[in-house]
């Protein structure tokens, strides 16, 4: 009985996420047919979107699983210059761009995937601060490689080149003269074609909440929760601990490759040095200010603390002294008394009801 | 309890309050001239610096560049110089009047992005930027979209302008530079035997030693070394140097910026090692570097459009007012920045171009008169552009000596 009563407000929650998501997209199309969304917002929209996957995503790493992890970024940066060299090369086989888009989205995911299966096998094994580490340093060996990394297209099909002693140049691929060059190595992807969309973006927020949110409702998922509670405990019981962690950090590098993937096609340039450090931290920053295991709380931190700085643009040079300032000031507050005791009558006056309405069936 | 916490928190709000408060008075009271047209929201255009308030209608002037982090000597310096000449043009008092708007983006291209599309909310009608490269190219894109005139001041790789019609450059290109350096080591230091330090997750600098080593190799010059380093490895050069001194190198190329260059002379000197040390653009402002001992720099070649100690009128008065301003002597950047304001200046007035009209028919008309202006500025006289947006004027190599830079 008491399960089910759980059960029910965990699906609750689900529903009133994703109808939240879906509200928001329908408000913010109609806004944008009406021209009332400016073009400081309306180009935020995408990389928004973006955000919002990757602290969804990382949620399910920290808060699902457990697991610190500062590498997040660097599935991120896989699966943007993955997807742009998908979406690049087949510009000719594909011309319709939505289809386009979702193949790359696709390929990024995939290779998010499977670097997410090279890094998690042996990482996973570590714990804690040890993960962090290396997670960290995942995320710097990524940027490392793909400054290394060359990549051309031309009629005969994709040409890449390693260049690990930096004395190769874009003009090493030996490229016909139709060829195009895709990554240049430190200077990143140049000239990429803008494929991204808003639709897109809302699209992938729905898949990802779907997998999501379905996972951690599942005999998966709670596995995944028990190896977080207690690893020992849940071990001795027979879950399998490599394959739960596994699934969850695969999980949460594939959607992370394809929020890179629609990252990387909105910019019409991208260098590997953005995936750095600051920008796992940010994704970090994200998913603990929205509350660790809460993916809605994630979505709307992703959305207010990225906005934020662009909207503080009136504070010039102090904008990000004012970011940090509110940061802090988020923390006091979910951390407030006065403002849980709030949320937590709330949720009582809710289970109060409840029953009520059952008892009266 | 609870009533302690809603104090904490009211304390911590009053007093970030009262740090903001302070610090804009601290701003406004180094800078008097760059406070007031900072704000998108003020009004009044371009009255401060000036004293000759427009009473009609100004052009919506824009700019974006690093006016905070790591790369926010560049973007300020080429805000700042922007602003002089911003200032000089409406204290004119002539038809053409700018409302300048310089906004940051912390050399990010995303940020880049979002702070163009605020200026374009803001009415931008020509924009000043950006400052550096790869934010550029995202930057471009989107100008080039939106039909929107641009023109860099620094910003110096071929993809910012390539296939962007109303995108142009005050800088050099990279293969500019890189050529340009190499016939000028195969010229005047024949049989040299040369060393390449350059950072390779840098757009700038990677593209500048792609073109110095084919034009190397065409001039048959000798690298006997390249090494190379990255941001986050930019504080320790000993590996490299080594490297470079071991293999008997008399010349070292540096296609960085002057940061990481002010650390290898000093780390060069440490072990007395010394060659002649080249650099370009991006050397210039090795003087200026805090805490760093000049007399290091003496015998560096570099090659660059702008020298502060130049005799004549015009650089003598900007670099003045730059140094009353902000209190100290403008590099390269600011003069970029300040010749790009007067190159829209120019095209604007030989476009005949009115602030009523529209961003896209200002960017139509100035791209139609770009290829046919000449601008006399102070990285260059008679600057002239083809239709592609690469700017045509003469690099200069200069040599350090008793901390100036001299024609050698």
């Amino acid at each position: 009985m008491n399960k089910l009563k759980s059960m029910k407000t965990a699906a609750k929650v689900n529903f009133a996420t994703y109808l939240g998501v879906i509200l928001a997209f329908v408000l913010v199309s109609v806004m944008r047919s009406q021209g009332l969304i400016n073009s400081a917002m309306g180009g935020m929209l995408v990389p928004v979107c973006c955000y919002i996957v990757m602290a969804v995503s990382l949620n399910l790493t920290v808060g699902v699983l457990g697991e610190l992890s500062l590498g997040h970024a660097g599935f991120m940066s896989v699966g943007a210059f993955s997807g742009i060299i998908a979406a690049m090369s087949l510009q000719n086989a594909v011309p319709f761009a939505p289809v386009r888009l979702g193949i790359a989205m696709l390929v990024g995911a995939a290779c998010g995937a499977v670097t997410g299966v090279v890094v998690g096998v042996p990482v996973l094994r570590l714990r804690g601060d040890y993960l962090a580490i290396v997670t960290l340093a995942f995320g710097e060996i990524i940027k490392e490689l793909i400054n290394c990394l060359l990549v051309g297209v031309d009629s005969k099909g994709l040409h890449m080149a390693f260049n690990l002693t930096g004395t190769l140049t874009i003009d090493s691929l030996g490229l016909g003269e139709d060829g195009i060059a895709i990554i240049k190595g430190a200077q990143g992807s140049v000239g990429t074609t803008k494929l991204a969309s808003f639709t897109a973006g809302f699209v992938l927020i729905l898949v990802a909440l779907f997998i999501i949110q379905n996972l951690v409702n599942s005999r998966s998922g709670r596995a995944i929760m028990a190896l977080r509670d207690n690893q020992i405990a849940a071990e001795s019981v027979g879950i399998n601990i490599t394959k739960y962690k596994l699934m969850a950090f695969v999980t949460s590098a594939a959607l992370a490759g394809a929020a890179g993937a629609l990252y990387g096609l909105n910019f019409s340039s991208l260098q590997a040095a953005k995936f750095n450090f600051n920008t796992s931290i940010l994704v970090l920053v994200y998913v603990v200010l929205g509350g660790l295991g809460n993916m809605w709380g994630s979505i709307i931190a992703a959305v207010v603390l990225y906005v934020l700085p662009e909207a503080l643009r009136e504070f010039q040079d102090y904008r990000m002294l004012v970011y940090a300032i509110v940061l802090i000031l988020v923390m006091l507050a979910t951390n407030n008394p006065m403002i849980k005791g709030f949320f937590a009558r709330l949720f009582r006056r809710d289970r109060k009801a409840e029953p009520k309405g059952g008892e009266a069936k | 309890m609870k009533l302690s916490r809603i104090l904490s928190l009211a304390l911590a709000g009053t007093l970030s309050l009262s740090l903001l408060a302070g610090c804009g008075g601290g701003n406004g009271g180094d800078q008097p001239a760059n406070n007031g047209n900072n704000t998108p929201s003020t009004s009044a255009p371009g009255g401060e610096g000036g004293g000759n308030a427009p009473t009609g209608a100004a052009f919506k002037l824009g700019g974006i560049g690093p006016l905070t982090g790591g790369n926010a000597i560049y973007g300020n310096a080429a805000m700042n110089g922007a602003k002089i000449a911003v200032d000089e043009i409406n204290a004119l008092g002539g038809d053409i009047q700018f409302d300048f708007n310089p906004q940051d983006d912390v050399s990010d291209a995303e940020t880049s992005v979002n702070a163009y599309n605020s200026l374009k909310d803001w009415g931008m009608q020509a924009l000043v930027g950006t400052v550096t490269t790869g934010p550029c190219i995202s930057v471009s894109a989107e100008a080039f979209n939106d039909r929107i005139f641009a023109l860099t001041p620094s910003a110096s790789s071929t993809d910012v302008i390539n296939g962007k019609d109303n995108m142009f450059q005050v800088c050099f290109t990279d293969p500019n530079q890189g050529t340009g350096a190499a016939d000028y080591i195969s010229e005047n230091l024949p049989g040299s035997k040369i060393a390449v330090i350059y950072q390779n997750d840098n757009a700038y600098s990677q593209g500048i030693r792609d073109t110095f080593v084919a034009e190397a190799a065409a001039k048959n010059l000798e690298i006997v070394s390249e090494t190379t380093f990255t941001e986050d490895t930019q504080n320790d050069f000993s590996v490299q140097i080594a490297d470079a001194q071991s293999k008997g190198a008399d010349v070292v190329f540096l296609p960085i910026y002057y940061t990481p260059a002010s650390v290898i002379l000093t780390q060069a000197k440490a072990i007395n090692y010394a060659p002649t040390f080249f650099g370009v653009d991006g050397m210039d402002g090795i003087l200026t570097v805090k805490g760093f001992d000049t007399s290091l720099a003496e015998g560096v070649m570099l090659l660059t459009p702008f020298s502060a100690d130049a005799e004549d009128e015009r650089t003598q008065n900007f670099v003045s007012t730059y140094n009353s301003r902000h209190g100290e002597t403008p590099n390269q950047f600011a003069a970029d920045g300040y010749d790009a304001v007067y190159v829209i200046y120019e095209a604007l007035k030989a476009a005949n171009c009115t602030p009523d009209m529209s961003p896209q028919d200002i960017c139509e008309a100035l791209v139609g008169v770009m290829p046919t202006i000449s601008v006399d500025g102070l990285t260059g006289a008679g600057m002239t552009w083809d239709a592609s947006g690469a700017v045509s004027k003469a690099p200069m190599a200069v040599v350090i000596k008793d901390g100036v830079y001299v024609t050698p």
